[in-house]
């Protein structure tokens, strides 16, 4: 009986059958591509992207030269230098970010005491040369100034999983 | 002065000429153009069956996209290997598709629309698609690479032993019709398409015809993911667009000889009234893109045979059963007297 059941199934093409309306179906449902760069997929608020440097909103720079950045970057992408400012205040003189050794972590954000450097929404920076990729602290602050009101939401819609 | 032309067309030995060259054109550009057309709707059609969209950038639905890539096919720079044979590789792409369009000349799309009605039509066309193979073997040998002399080795073999079987289908065709002629074995489907009483040979035909063209699920030859790109690795330009163009031209002659012999060429479901509106040639060409669709179709759902079971197939399966299935028909035919001719 078994053996009847197989070679009327192999005879009347079963298998070739059930796979070629299996495709079929898949035919007509919907397309998972989007149309990439004129749509977008949805970004979680977590999502590590370009890196920027935020101001407070009096324009004042965030950051405050702790370097704990710097200590926790696992690819040593960070280089900060700094000196007091006229007015005694701890800031940076200079901040550099290699984006060719990032490997985009986010554990620079994670160290951050005061929310200065963040991973932002922006994933389309590539360039044309590499070095246009080692950036510096102008590079950081403008990005920070660019994104400045969709990273204050991401903060604020993670905050409670922080 | 038209009744002239018209005569001079028909009867002076240079007007019939001219009228041939213009019925060729007529055929083989709407051909050309389909084949140009098939490799967009393959892109399409394979892409829906795996959630991607296909090619949609270059004009409208990506309908220019065939153009797009003839010119950059045409402006690319042909390479010839120092090792190979400069004359015979040259000579194999233009083989393949000179004789992919040559073929075209018996087929009828409708009632006497055939540029060549001759009487052993079916004849010519297994002769010449057995001749494609040449172009295959040529092109692998003469470019003197391990990989394109493998998939021309595996080409040949698949193709002589489809045909065997092919062979057999087709005389059962022909017990039924009791003639070469396509347009008579057209004709002779005008109660019945031979899909119906012939299913299995159908079946078996479709198959042989994946084989033949070398299409998915028998793309041994090309094989990318072992030799790389089989019979035409060595190949570039427009050597290789043509053979390219022969691949496909192939496909739809196949699909063509199969709706020829098998889903009743022109001729509607029925033939009675809201089917007869439409004419011949459009019932012709919706039935080849059918089958072309499924010729996709089949692409996109199966994997590639490993050698041995698509010999297996060809010598152990298709053969006998095709056998044994001519030897029913003809009894058949005998025993109730529906011989034709007799």
């Amino acid at each position: 009986m078994a053996f009847l059941d197989r070679t009327a199934r192999s005879l009347l093409l079963s298998e070739l059958v059930t796979g070629m309306s299996l495709t079929l179906r898949y035919f007509f449902r919907k397309k998972a591509t989007i149309n990439y760069p004129y749509e977008k997929g949805p970004i979680s608020p977590r999502f590590k992207g370009e890196h920027a440097l935020r101001r407070y909103p009096n324009g004042e720079e965030r950051c405050i030269a702790c370097k704990l950045c710097e200590a926790v970057c696992p690819a040593q992408a960070i280089t900060i230098e700094a000196e007091p400012r006229e007015d005694g205040s701890r800031r940076t003189t200079r901040y550099d970010i290699d984006m060719t050794k990032c490997i985009y972590c986010g554990l620079c954000e994670e160290a951050c005491p005061v929310d200065a450097i963040v991973e932002g929404p922006n994933f389309e920076f590539a360039t044309e040369t590499r070095e246009e990729l080692l950036y510096n602290k102008d590079k950081l602050l403008a990005n920070g100034d660019r994104w400045e009101p969709e990273l204050a939401r991401r903060l604020e819609l993670d905050a409670p999983y922080r | 002065m038209i009744d002239t032309v018209i005569d001079f067309l028909l009867n002076d030995p240079i007007g019939i000429v001219i009228l041939t060259v213009i019925k060729a054109l007529a055929l083989l550009v709407p051909v050309l153009i389909g084949v140009a057309y098939l490799t967009y709707a393959e892109r399409k059609v394979m892409a829906a069956i795996q959630l991607r969209k296909g090619p949609n950038v270059v004009g409208p639905f990506g309908l220019l996209q065939p153009f797009a890539d003839a010119i950059k096919m045409i402006t690319k720079e042909t390479i010839i290997p120092s090792g190979a044979n400069r004359v015979l590789f040259v000579m194999a792409p233009m083989l393949t598709f000179v004789l992919a369009m040559l073929a075209w000349a018996v087929i009828p799309m409708n009632d006497g629309w055939a540029i060549a009605n001759i009487n052993v039509g079916i004849l010519y066309l297994f002769a010449i698609s057995s001749l494609g193979v040449y172009g295959i073997i040529i092109a692998g040998w003469a470019s003197n690479s391990k990989y394109a002399f493998l998939g021309a080795l595996r080409s040949a073999a698949q193709m002589v032993s489809y045909e065997v079987s092919m062979g057999f289908v087709l005389v059962t065709v022909l017990l039924c019709v009791g003639s070469l002629n396509l347009t008579d074995i057209v004709r002779a489907q005008s109660k019945i398409w031979f899909c119906i009483p012939l299913f299995p040979m159908f079946v078996i035909f479709f198959i042989s015809a994946l084989a033949e063209t070398n299409r998915a699920p028998f793309d041994l030859p090309e094989g990318e993911s072992e030799i790389v790109a089989g019979f035409f690795v060595e190949y570039s330009s427009m050597s290789f667009g043509l053979f390219f163009l022969g691949e496909y031209a192939n496909m739809i002659l196949m699909s063509a000889m199969t709706t020829i012999l098998f889903l009743g060429g022109w001729l509607p479901p029925l033939g009675m009234e809201p089917f007869t509106w439409i004419p011949g040639p459009i019932w012709m060409i919706g039935k080849i893109c059918f089958l072309l669709f499924t010729f996709i179709w089949v692409r996109a759902t199966f994997p590639r045979y490993r050698y041995d079971q698509l010999m297996r197939l060809g010598w152990k399966v298709f053969l006998p059963f095709s056998l044994i299935w001519l030897v029913l028909t003809a009894g058949a035919l005998v025993a109730f007297g529906w011989l034709p001719n007799a």
